[in-house]
């Protein structure tokens, strides 16, 4: 018998109690459904987070900030007029912050290159000509990083003039009606001295930046001529101790750092008392919680294809009874063992192939669904997410694999079909 | 002379064990020559349906040898012993064995689709096998909504259509008024004539074992005696 008569013969067989095979095709489907589903999540949010650890420059650069000693279980601490942390009291109000000491001692953190201090300025609003007043917070933009960016180009940190790289939530409130026409104009930041006197700083836009998992959402990135006169105007008044005073440092490494290396780095940092965080150690969090749920669900889809398996091997050795005798009739025809064996089989893999192809369609439907309703909710701040993904390959290795289980319950009733004695079948009433 | 076709030498076949030891066919010597019609009649339960089966390679001796075209069937494997009856066995059963969802056409070319025949030479035999047995226009129909008669022209027909050396039909005319039976049993001897196929019959029916070259009678599993 031929390939192609067996798949029709497999096909039509399938069709003939078609309630029973409808039900099998169910249960297939409810586990490709769910496990499709679940990878196409996972692999949205990992080629999302992958695209941004490529983009920040991935290991290359560590944030620190001071480490938080939560720990009050052992009574009050000894005062450190050098450690300027009071951690307790900081913790509690958000103002935990890094001096020029502590650059300093970061510095000598064998392995690292560069220490940077990032420096925050809170202005009162930005505004584009005589338009909108938006509120707005800046960071100094530190070279070596990288951005996904939308249109334009980095700050430049030794230009002459103050520059900025605006988000691309802020492009139309201020005006600009494409990302394209804001890259060159200029915007005004209002800020306040420490006085209460406001004062206009005038920024050109470099570029604008996609919104990302670890930029802060309204957080636009300044280069150091526009920082140091935002700061200069925010601290002026205070103290020198006050004024110099950084939420947190981005620390370059040392090319071709291995992982044990930096392992070591972080450690010693910890001891000095300061965090040091990656950003694949910043994302892992988000990671964990994505690949612990992945892990959840696709248990349960594994546990849909389990109980399906034996949807398979019933609906088989219900479809072998059934046939009992036409079996008979064509091995006393001449049919081989093997191809009977095969024309089961291939009906099994059918099973499998419909229930695990329309559970893939229809995931790959609700997944556009998902990504339609989240990218126009609450993933709308950040463009270039697509919340479900679903890479071909992935697809169809997920429809081989059930194929496979398919194929493998489908062997028990196969083998009995195939052992089938002629006689028996011919004598059977 | 022609040369015989099949053959048995001391053919054995036992169903059970010790206590339950049951002797279905004792000392069977046969020789059938192609072309010849041989009956196989006999009290039910005398061992004739497992004599055929056995003729046809269907099941396995006890002891004892089945020769088909000169050679031992102990010595065939199964891949050949499938392929023989593919190639060079018909077969027609009282009870039809057709598949009632299946067209017409489609129950008539199984043999050929177990073959690996391509579905166009499938068809073209197929409908002149339906031609031979008059149901052409019938192709199409469900197997299931002939008549009884109709219903073993068509097991005829697929028997026929591998153009086979041997037809084996079990009561090929059991379930049929003698009218019906009859024009059966005509197609069968026009066979035997125009194309020279041998035929083995199974049957109670006085006149059609009558019609055959030699009639031979099973009786507690041993042959009682072979008229011709
Ligand atoms: N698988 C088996 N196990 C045990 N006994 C069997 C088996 N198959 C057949 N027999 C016995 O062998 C004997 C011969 O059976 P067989 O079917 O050949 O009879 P038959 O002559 O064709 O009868 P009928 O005319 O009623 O069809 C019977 O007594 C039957 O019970
Ligand atoms: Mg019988």
């Amino acid at each position: 018998m031929k390939f192609l008569d067996i798949l029709g013969s497999a096909s039509s067989n399938m069709l003939r109690s078609k309630v029973r095979t409808i039900l099998t095709i169910t249960a297939i489907f409810i586990g490709a459904f769910t496990i499709t589903l679940t990878v196409g999540i996972s692999s949205g949010v990992s080629s999302y987070i992958d695209k941004q650890l490529g983009n920040i420059g991935a290991e290359n650069v560590l944030l620190i900030r001071p480490k938080v000693d939560l720990d009050t279980g052992s009574g009050p601490k000894k005062y450190d007029p050098e450690h300027t942390v009071n951690s307790a009291a900081q913790a509690r109000s958000g103002n935990v912050t890094l001096t020029s000491k502590d650059i300093e001692k970061i510095k000598t953190q064998d392995g690292i290159k560069d220490v940077q201090p990032i420096i925050a300025a809170v202005p009162d609003y930005i505004q584009n000509g005589s338009g909108d007043k938006y509120q707005i917070s800046t960071q100094s933009f530190i070279d070596g990083s990288r951005f996904d960016l939308a249109s334009g180009k980095l700050p430049d940190n030794s230009a002459i003039q103050p520059e900025v790289l605006l988000p691309v939530s802020f492009v139309s409130p201020l005006g600009f009606s494409s990302n394209e026409s804001a890259v060159g104009q200029t915007v005004t930041f209002a800020i306040k001295t420490s006085l209460g006197k406001q004062e206009m700083v005038s920024a050109k836009i470099s570029g604008v930046q996609q919104q990302s998992l670890l930029s802060d959402a309204g957080g636009a990135s300044a280069n150091k001529k526009l920082i140091s006169e935002l700061t200069a105007i925010q601290t002026r008044g205070l103290p020198a101790d006050t004024a110099n005073k950084y939420p947190a440092a981005s620390a370059q490494l040392a090319s071709g750092i291995s992982d044990s290396q930096l392992q070591m780095i972080k450690d010693g940092l910890k001891s000095k008392g300061y965090q040091a965080l990656t950003v694949a150690d910043q994302i892992g969090i988000i990671k964990q919680v994505i690949d612990a749920i992945t892990y959840v669900l696709i248990f349960f889809g594994a546990i849909a294809l389990l109980a399906a398996s034996f949807g398979i091997i019933n609906t088989l050795y219900m479809s072998v009874q059934e046939r009992t005798k036409e079996i008979g009739l064509m091995k006393a025809m001449g049919m081989s063992r093997s191809k009977v064996f095969l024309l089961f089989s291939v009906e099994a893999i059918l099973l499998g192939f419909w229930g695990s192809g329309i559970g893939a369609l229809a995931a790959i439907g609700a997944g556009q669904l998902v990504n339609k309703i989240a990218s126009a909710g609450f993933l709308k701040d950040l463009p270039g997410f697509s919340l479900t993904e679903f890479p071909i390959l992935s697809i169809a290795s997920i429809m081989l694999l059930i194929m496979t289980i398919a194929f493998l319950a489908g062997t028990l009733p196969a083998r009995r079909a195939a052992k089938q004695d002629p006689i028996d079948a011919l004598r059977y009433e | 002379m022609a040369k015989a076709i099949i053959g048995t030498e001391h053919l054995n076949k036992t169903y059970g064990k010790k206590d339950s030891l049951f002797i279905a066919l004792k000392d069977i010597n046969l020789d059938i020559k192609q072309g010849e019609s041989i009956a196989i009649i006999g009290k039910s339960g005398s061992g004739k349906s497992t004599l055929m089966h056995l003729l046809a390679l269907l099941d396995s001796p006890t002891s004892g040898e089945i020769t088909v075209n000169g050679e031992s069937s102990s010595r065939l494997s199964r891949r050949q012993k499938d392929k023989l009856r593919n190639k060079q066995f018909g077969f027609v059963f009282q009870q039809f064995f057709l598949n009632a969802n299946n067209s017409v056409l489609d129950n008539v070319i199984l043999p050929l689709k177990i073959a690996g025949k391509s579905r166009r030479e499938r068809n073209r035999l197929g409908m002149k096998a339906l031609e031979d047995v008059e149901l052409a226009d019938k192709a199409n129909n469900k197997a299931n909504d002939l008549s009884g008669g109709q219903k073993q022209r068509v097991v005829i027909a697929r028997a026929l259509i591998n153009d086979p050396n041997i037809i084996f039909a079990d009561e090929p005319t059991g379930n049929l008024d003698s009218v019906t039976g009859q024009k059966i049993e005509e197609m069968l001897f026009s066979l035997n004539k125009t194309k020279n196929i041998t035929l083995i019959i199974v049957t109670h029916d006085a006149d059609l074992a009558a019609r055959c070259d030699r009639q031979i009678r099973i009786k507690d599993g041993q042959i009682e005696q072979e008229t011709k």
